[in-house]
């Protein structure tokens, strides 16, 4: 059983998503972040699946699922701010301020 | 079924008559022949309701009051209060003289308002007026009472405030009612007093209970009895709420003649004399309303010595009579301070309607010469008995009346007072005070009616040239009713005149059911033989003294016309300007008052703290905080997953202890 080491991966792949979301700025990349954090609560599921059943593999293919239309929707976001500011800089987009 | 149980008619009449003359004022108010016929008519079935009542309970004197019971009114708990008229001897009485004296004064207004273009709604107000006094006079519990106590407080703002397009007028109107106010607290709170002690509103449970329930003098007697008399002094215009009723005098005439003098004034009187159980019971009260009395009718007397106006002269007159009502009802002598009442009633409405038939005179003459003189100043009139006899001769017997001369009313009914006085003084001295008291202020009334005849009816006339020869003696409308009250105010002292001339005390007899427990409480000894007879003996001195003494004062000196004449200086100074009670009043609470309004209620406490604090202040906070909330939303996504992680973490640690 490798459950330990994989979930030490998935810790370490978890926190270096985390790690990207707070400190880059650039919108791609941050997002490239959230995908990774995804996969390493996917890599969770699947050890876990394999002491408590075949539930963890399905809720992965659940997450992988609403990933990609997060990637579909997240990219055409930024596609959208890109052609309207020529950026994709985070810093730049703050119209929500208070 | 009897006439008595029909006597909610007395009321139902004048208020028909109200709604009528109210929807023509608003609708078509110069159908004046209908608002005559209307206004009057009602007055006078409603009189004839009151006849009714009389004779029936003459023909069958009831033992106990007839309680004609409407319908249930306050039905809330133990509380029970139903609108109901109590129907006696003494409601009676009222019942006639409000009904009789209004009736006359409505025929009056017929001549004396007939070019007002208010003409509708005046007697609209007038028979307002009657309803509310009616329901005043016949209520048979606290509460009903009360709405007529209210109710013609109101009509008599309405009135002063007739003609409300003068500052003045309103002004009075406004003085007469809050004056009312502060002495219909006194009111309230003695209901409340009541209430708690008797469980029960209705005059026959509180007065058949009293002696049982409440301790003879004690402490909660004493206050509600005191309690009720701070509303008397405030209805009744006396010391220290009197200053209203001169004011009073804005209204129309007639107004004066009917609200001012001759009903609603008295309705303190009336109060006395219906509770004069609980009165009987407190010694402390009734030696407060004799001696307030007292005062009273001295203090007036004497400020109605130096008026030029003659309406005010008459007002302070007023003032100074139920003075002498409230003098004998507090000395225990119920049934003389009613008929006291009830004669005033006859010759001061009759001085009232007397004196607009002057005015209604000289208006005329000042009105068709254009001239901006004073219609109501005394220095302006004199000799007006050439012109106007039929007033002339009719006022002097109400003048003889009033200053206690024999045969007319006054004399009966100011001398019973004056004897009780004296006779009460043999147990309680200070009531030998109230009677010097008396005895002064019958001089003084002597003489100021004597100077108020002499400047207006004789020696030479100073109205002016050209104006002298539109005087003119009022229309048959005018002087009839003047001339039933003439009659009355001749004789109505055969209504209790006194056994040792030949009489039976018939109004005594009368109201003696009434007033039985109130004087078998607080007993009185009257003089009898020599001592009555000394006591009558003086009064009429007195009298005779003071009517000669006023005309020869009067009419020796020279009397310049107001605008030419000087100012007062002295003594006679300030009685013109009536001790400056008014100045005094304005300064200790009017300014006070409203400085307290004005610079802590309005600028501190509405301004300050209402608005300031409370309402923009709130506004304030809630800015402030929504704007610390919003310097958390930086737009920075960074932050937010931030927040968001501190979050997540906060409630996973949360979730796993």
């Amino acid at each position: 059983m490798l459950l330990g080491p994989s979930l030490l991966l998935s810790a370490i792949l978890f926190s270096l998503g985390v790690a990207g979301v707070l400190l880059r700025r650039n919108a791609i990349v941050l997002f490239m972040c959230i995908e990774l954090m995804l996969n390493a609560v996917n890599l969770t599921f699947v050890a876990f699946a394999q002491l408590y059943g075949a539930s963890g593999y399905i809720i992965v293919f659940f997450v992988m699922t609403v990933a990609a239309a997060e990637a579909a929707v997240g990219l055409a976001i930024i596609l959208a701010i890109f052609r309207h500011k020529q950026s994709v800089d985070l810093q730049n987009i703050n119209l929500l301020h208070g | 079924m009897t006439i008595s149980h029909l006597v909610w008619l007395a009321v139902a009449f004048p208020l028909a008559g109200f709604l009528v003359n109210g929807a023509l004022a608003l609708g078509r108010p110069q159908a004046k022949g209908l608002v005559s016929v209307v206004g009057a008519g009602t007055l006078i079935a409603a009189f004839g309701v009151a006849l009714g009542v009389f004779l029936e309970l003459l023909r069958q004197p009831p033992e106990a009051p007839i309680i004609v019971s409407l319908w249930p009114w306050m039905p809330v708990g133990r509380l029970q209060v139903d609108l109901a008229f109590q129907v006696d001897q003494l409601s009676s009485v009222m019942l006639l003289v409000v009904t009789g004296v209004g009736s006359l004064i409505h025929l009056f207004s017929i001549g004396y308002m007939g070019e007002d273009p208010g003409y509708a709604r005046y007697f609209s107000y007038l028979n307002l007026f009657v309803v509310f006094m009616l329901v005043l006079v016949l209520g048979a519990n606290f509460p009903v009472l009360f709405i007529g106590w209210e109710g013609v407080g109101l009509c008599s703002y309405l009135l002063i405030g007739f003609w409300f397009s003068e500052k003045a007028n309103a002004d009075a109107g406004k003085k007469a009612f809050i004056m009312n106010r502060i002495g219909d607290f006194g009111f309230l709170v003695a209901m409340f007093f009541i209430w708690r002690a008797f469980g029960s509103l209705n005059f026959t449970d509180v007065l058949a209970r009293a002696p049982t329930v409440l301790q003879q003098g004690g402490a909660l007697v004493t206050a509600i009895t005191l309690f009720l008399f701070l509303g008397c002094t405030g209805k009744s215009a006396q010391i220290p709420l009197y200053t209203w009723l001169p004011d009073a005098m804005a209204g129309p005439t007639p107004v004066s003649a009917l609200i001012h003098a001759a009903t609603m004034v008295t309705a303190g009187v009336y109060l006395v004399a219906r509770t004069n159980v609980l009165f009987a019971m407190a010694p402390v009260s009734s030696t407060v309303v004799a001696g307030i009395g007292a005062l009273t009718a001295l203090f007036a007397a004497t400020i109605g010595l130096r008026q030029y106006d003659i309406k005010r002269v008459l007002a302070y007159s007023t003032v100074s009579q139920l003075g002498y009502m409230f003098l004998g009802v507090g000395t225990g002598a119920y049934v003389s301070g009613v008929f006291h009442l009830v004669t005033h009633a006859f010759f001061k409405a009759l001085l009232f309607l007397g004196s607009g038939s002057v005015i209604h005179a000289m208006h005329h003459a000042y009105h068709a010469t254009h001239s901006h003189e004073d219609a109501q100043d005394m220095r302006n009139m004199g000799g007006l008995k050439q012109y106007l006899p039929v007033t002339f001769w009719l006022m002097l017997i109400a003048t003889l009346a009033i200053a206690g001369i024999p045969p007319f009313s006054g004399f009966f009914s100011k001398d019973e007072i004056l004897a009780a006085a004296f006779a009460r003084g043999a147990g309680q001295p200070v009531y030998y005070l109230f009677y010097a008291m008396g005895v002064i202020t019958a001089f003084l009334t002597a003489f100021y009616m004597a100077r108020l005849m002499a400047m207006t009816f004789l020696g030479p006339n100073r109205t002016g040239d050209r104006e002298r020869g539109h005087l003119h003696e009022a229309p048959w409308i005018m002087t009839g009713p003047l001339l039933v009250l003439g009659l009355l105010s001749a004789v109505g002292g055969a209504f209790n005149l006194p056994g040792f001339l030949g009489g039976h005390a018939a109004l005594e007899h009368w109201l003696e059911p009434v007033m039985a427990r109130g004087v078998a409480l607080f007993g009185l000894e009257m003089p009898q033989g020599r001592t009555e007879l000394f006591l009558i003996g003086g009064a009429v001195l007195v009298g005779v003294v003071g009517l000669v003494a006023g005309f020869r004062v009067t009419l020796s000196g020279r009397i310049l016309p107001a605008h030419d004449a000087p100012p007062d200086t002295g003594f006679a100074l300030v009685l013109n300007r009536k001790y400056y009670i008014d100045e005094l009043y304005d300064r200790v609470v009017v300014r006070p008052l409203v400085w307290l309004s004005r610079v802590v209620l309005w600028k501190g406490v509405d301004q300050g703290v209402v608005d300031d604090a409370a309402v923009n202040g709130s506004a304030r906070l809630s800015r402030g905080l929504g704007w610390l909330g919003s310097r958390l939303q930086t737009g920075q996504v960074g932050v937010y997953v931030v927040l968001f992680l501190v979050g997540a973490l906060w409630v996973l640690s949360a979730v796993a202890r």
